[in-house]
């Protein structure tokens, strides 16, 4: 599932997909569409997808991989499936407050919370 | 404000381009001491403007430069970014918060800038933006 050029990693368990980002900084163009591209691909081969993102060594990000997160999200709702945030750096979390994403999003402070809220 | 860092760039809108400039504005706040929240901000202000100013100013056309003029004193760094394209009417960005809108994909990139500067001027017909970051 993980390439040599993917942009996450990916990994499998008990039903949910943990993916976690290559890169420190979810800035350029290319890359966040590539990896909202990545991550369809995983949402549409599951039929009600669990999903959980990790944003373990990620520094920062633009409002483009808000965006990204959020098709992925209206995506993973429309499959009746499940997604979940975690791991997210106090100054990034700020900007999910901000953008009052922090009410679309279940945001989890680490993978085991995470993991324990699917159902 | 007397600059410690004064540079203005003229910048093909491309990616790369665009990372060294930025690159180089986070160096010289690092360098006079900014702390880790300001270079937060100033980074994440200074990236949405600059993609505003590529993608929907510049329309990603090579050809067509950003202008980004940059002043570091030690109590405020500002930031002034403009591109060639037509401009737009902030008043008709749409409110990204409301509960309607928390599902739609993009118009958080200037939200997130005035949140995080202390002053920000979209000057008519919309192709400019100036940014303060005031020192804690």
């Amino acid at each position: 599932m993980t390439s040599a050029t993917s942009r996450l990693r990916v990994s499998e368990s008990d039903g949910i997909t943990r993916v976690e980002f290559v890169d420190r900084n979810i800035l350029d163009e290319a890359n966040i569409q590539q990896i909202g591209a990545e991550i369809t691909r995983i949402v549409d081969s599951k039929t009600s997808p669990k999903v959980l993102i990790s944003f373990t060594n990620v520094d920062h990000l633009s409002s483009a991989a808000l965006g990204t997160l959020i098709t992925i999200n209206n995506r993973v709702r429309s499959k009746d499936g499940q997604l979940r945030l975690a791991n997210i750096d106090p100054q990034i979390h700020e900007v999910f407050k901000i953008t009052k994403l922090d009410k679309l999003f279940q945001i989890h402070e680490d993978t085991q919370q995470a993991l324990a809220s699917f159902k | 404000m007397t600059a410690a860092f004064s540079q203005r760039f003229v910048l093909p809108s491309r990616r790369e381009d665009i990372e060294a400039a930025t690159e180089t504005v986070l160096a010289a706040l690092d360098r006079l001491g900014y702390d880790k929240a300001a270079v937060f901000a100033v980074r994440l202000s200074l990236e949405e403007a600059l993609a505003n100013a590529v993608r929907h100013g510049n329309k990603d056309d090579a050809r067509r430069h950003v202008t980004l003029l940059c002043e570091i004193g030690a109590s405020e760094a500002v930031l002034d970014v403009q591109d060639e394209g037509e401009g737009f009417d902030p008043g008709m960005v749409p409110d990204p918060t409301a509960v309607e809108n928390l599902d739609i994909p993009s118009g958080r990139g200037l939200m997130l800038i005035r949140s995080f500067m202390a002053d920000v001027t979209v000057h008519p017909p919309g192709n400019r933006i100036t940014m303060r970051y005031h020192r804690a």
